[in-house]
């Protein structure tokens, strides 16, 4: 089975990806796009798996968050790793409407910012089935220390020095 | 100034590691190049024409004689034996091997200094005023808030990733010294009525090939909610800058799109949600930052006595003088003056010092100024708190080193970009036009007849030489691959910041030191009692500057 990093660990990933053109939902965990989860809306509560959403980085969260917030997993698409939305995306998730249940990171995101990505409310990282996640988890530990208040951390430096 | 803790050790120790490693899978191949883009360039390492070139923070611009001799020492050995000062308050190498950038990031380490975030996408050095703790006109000091804003900055989780770079100054006095109307965002100190202690802020200023002045989106920002509400600016630009288009992403475009008034309801309205929160400074961080940057051990000084046993030297000693008169400022502390030592000689490009040069500041440092330093944004170094009586000896021992060309704030102290000599972006070079200019103007008492005279010269539209602020702007430009210079006039970095305006059609380099003779001509012939060469542009106008410059030879 394919693996995902997860809140640090390697496991088992139970998401399947819905293709673009699926006019069903197969069985079991689905990760379905923003629209796949509107034209599937009337089917989602008899499915009998879990039901996770893939929003885009770049996403108004204010307009859509609302009615993601009771779903298990939030993915959020990084169209390109240079594009840095996704960041205060996922932070506004956590920090603004509590959101405590999975959000993974997916799309064009690279290991280098993993640590970043951890800080800002990110738990779960997908990369390429080819990679190596246990060399690629070292990264989320490139620091042990930081000065900013984040997701992971809600004192800033300057209040334990 | 500042001294780093343990915590600010191991940061900068673990993105030391960090780069190691990255630089390591990069050369193993197991990084792409443009992956590997940012991530080098956050840690200031460019790719350039000749040589691959890195840009070392000097946060707002101070340096301690130590780091000093560690760069000298770094020059040396990883480089050619000098580093430049850039417009920035920063420090760059011209030809470290991507290899050794690791190494030179741990030595740097060594002495508390880095290279995070002197480019790439995200939050820039923060600069200010050279003249910070010691400038007559000075409200309050604000490298305690630079500082502040540095570790905020450093390695923020968020913001590492913005549509474009961002430059935050901060200015502490009346005069503005550090250009923070032309920053992404300019944080000005204030008192309100009832005495407290606060922030003007404006955003969305900047060059480049936009050059705007920025504006005003809150009028008293209480000290405390300096971070949290920096956040909110941030956070706004990361989320609704545009990506599409680099030339169309920095912060000043976005303002402009949504008008400011518009900018600062979305800001407002962010930071209602994070306000108050565990980011509000503390009196305890505060008190704990400003303490680093208390004043020295003053003397008292008969300032009488003082001022008159100074005049007596520089009544015998014409060099001594003038250097006197263009090269020291008086201090707000009775009988002591900041010195600015000079790294535009003619025939050096602007801002470049080599290894011996950076001892001698060094040792001049620790012997005059209290082993500190400042790095200025017009390319010179600056030493503050030189006892009046010590300042002939320290002009002796500069001289000797090349770095008391009495030329401060005249035509030949110009911002010059490294330009086509060195960087991949120039369309032209810039540095030979300095030389050139400081060339035809070497005659000292003409030049110190025209006064105070900016001029600012960029190779390209990028605008690293600051051409729209200068009185002169001189801006290099490709035609069909030949070299030629836009002249600009009337542009002001101070407290009425004004932008340069395009003279006419483009000079090819044998015209431009005729051309800049042409214009002092005018203002020379036009001027009243004591009148300053942008005054007078401002009474004129243009025209007049025009008509000579584009007039037929005869």
């Amino acid at each position: 089975m394919p693996q995902v990093l997860k809140d640090n660990r390697l496991i088992d990933d139970s998401w399947t990806l819905l293709t673009e053109d699926s006019e069903s939902l197969p069985s079991g965990d689905i990760l379905l796009s923003y629209s796949q989860w509107q034209t599937f809306s009337d089917q989602l509560d008899s499915h009998d798996g879990s039901v996770g959403v893939i929003i885009e980085g770049n996403a108004d969260i204010e307009d859509i968050i609302e009615p993601l917030l009771k779903l298990p997993l939030i993915a959020i698409n990084f169209p390109k790793f240079a594009d840095g939305r996704a960041f205060s995306s996922a932070r506004l998730i956590r920090e603004r409407y509590e959101y405590t249940g999975e959000i993974r990171a997916v799309g064009g995101f690279i290991r280098d910012q993993l640590y970043y990505l951890s800080r800002c409310g990110f738990n779960a990282f997908k990369f390429d089935d080819s990679v190596d996640l246990t060399e690629y988890a070292k990264s989320l530990q490139d620091f042990s220390e930081a000065y900013q208040v984040s997701v992971d951390q809600e004192s800033p430096l300057f209040r334990r020095r | 100034m500042y001294k780093y803790d343990n915590y600010d050790h191991k940061i900068v120790n673990e993105r030391v590691e960090q780069f190691r490693d990255q630089t390591k899978r990069y050369l193993a191949g197991e990084i792409a190049d443009e992956e590997f883009l940012p991530l080098r360039l956050q840690n200031g390492l460019y790719v350039q024409r000749l040589a691959p070139m890195l840009r070392i923070a000097v946060p707002y611009g101070m340096l301690s004689s130590r780091q000093v001799r560690k760069l000298a020492h770094i020059s040396r050995v990883y480089d050619k034996g000098y580093v430049h000062f850039t417009t920035r308050q920063n420090i760059q190498l011209n030809w470290p091997a991507l290899e050794e950038v690791p190494d030179i990031l741990a030595e740097l380490a060594e002495v508390e200094m880095h290279a995070i975030q002197t480019s790439g996408n995200c939050i820039r050095n923060t600069t200010t005023d050279q003249f910070a703790g010691v400038a007559k006109d000075e409200i309050e000091d604000p490298r305690p808030w630079c500082e502040i804003i540095r570790q905020w900055s450093t390695l923020h989780p968020e913001f590492a990733f913005l549509p474009r770079k961002f430059k935050i100054a901060v200015c502490g006095s009346e005069e503005d010294r550090a250009a923070f109307l032309l920053h992404d965002i300019g944080l000005q100190l204030v008192k309100s009525d009832s005495g407290e202690l606060g922030f003007e802020v404006f955003v969305g200023g900047g060059l480049g090939r936009t050059p705007v002045i920025g504006s005003s989106i809150r009028k008293f920002l209480p000290t405390k909610h300096l971070l949290s509400y920096l956040d909110a600016i941030l956070r706004v630009y990361n989320r609704y800058g545009n990506r599409d288009n680099k030339y169309k992403a920095r912060i000043k475009i976005l303002v402009k799109a949504w008008t400011p008034e518009v900018f600062a309801q979305r800001v407002e309205a962010e930071w209602e949600h994070i306000k108050d929160g565990p980011s509000t400074l503390t009196e305890s961080e505060f008190s704990r930052v400003k303490s680093f940057f208390s004043s020295p051990e003053y003397q008292e000084v008969n300032e009488a006595e003082s001022s008159h046993a100074l005049s007596e030297i520089a009544t015998e000693n014409t060099a001594f003088s003038r250097w006197l008169d263009r090269n020291t400022q008086l201090q707000k502390q009775v009988g002591y003056r900041s010195v600015t030592l000079s790294l535009k000689p003619a025939g050096v490009a602007p801002g470049d010092v080599t290894d011996k040069q950076l001892e001698t500041i060094a040792d001049l440092a620790d012997q005059y100024a209290f082993g500190e330093l400042r790095a200025t944004h017009n390319q010179n170094v600056v030493l503050t708190d030189v006892i009046e009586s010590d300042l002939f000896s320290l002009w002796q021992k500069a001289r000797e080193s090349g770095l008391a060309t009495p030329n401060i704030g005249t035509i030949n102290d110009m911002i010059c970009c490294p330009g086509g000599d060195y960087c991949s972006l120039a369309n032209a070079k810039s540095i030979p036009v300095a030389e050139a200019i400081q060339r035809k103007f070497s005659d000292l008492d003409y030049v110190y007849d025209l006064g105070d005279l900016e001029l600012n010269i960029s190779g390209c539209m990028n605008a690293c030489g600051h051409h729209h602020i200068g009185h002169i702007g001189i801006l290099g430009v490709d035609k069909k691959g030949k070299e030629w210079y836009q002249i600009q006039l009337g542009g002001s970095a101070n407290k009425n910041a004004s932008l340069g305006k395009v003279l006419g059609p483009s000079l090819s380099r044998d015209q431009i030191t005729d051309g800049i003779e042409k214009l002092l001509d005018v203002y020379v012939e036009n001027r009243i009692a004591d009148e300053s060469f942008l005054n007078t542009y401002q009474r004129i106008g243009i025209e007049k500057f025009k008509e000579r410059v584009y007039a037929p030879s005869t």
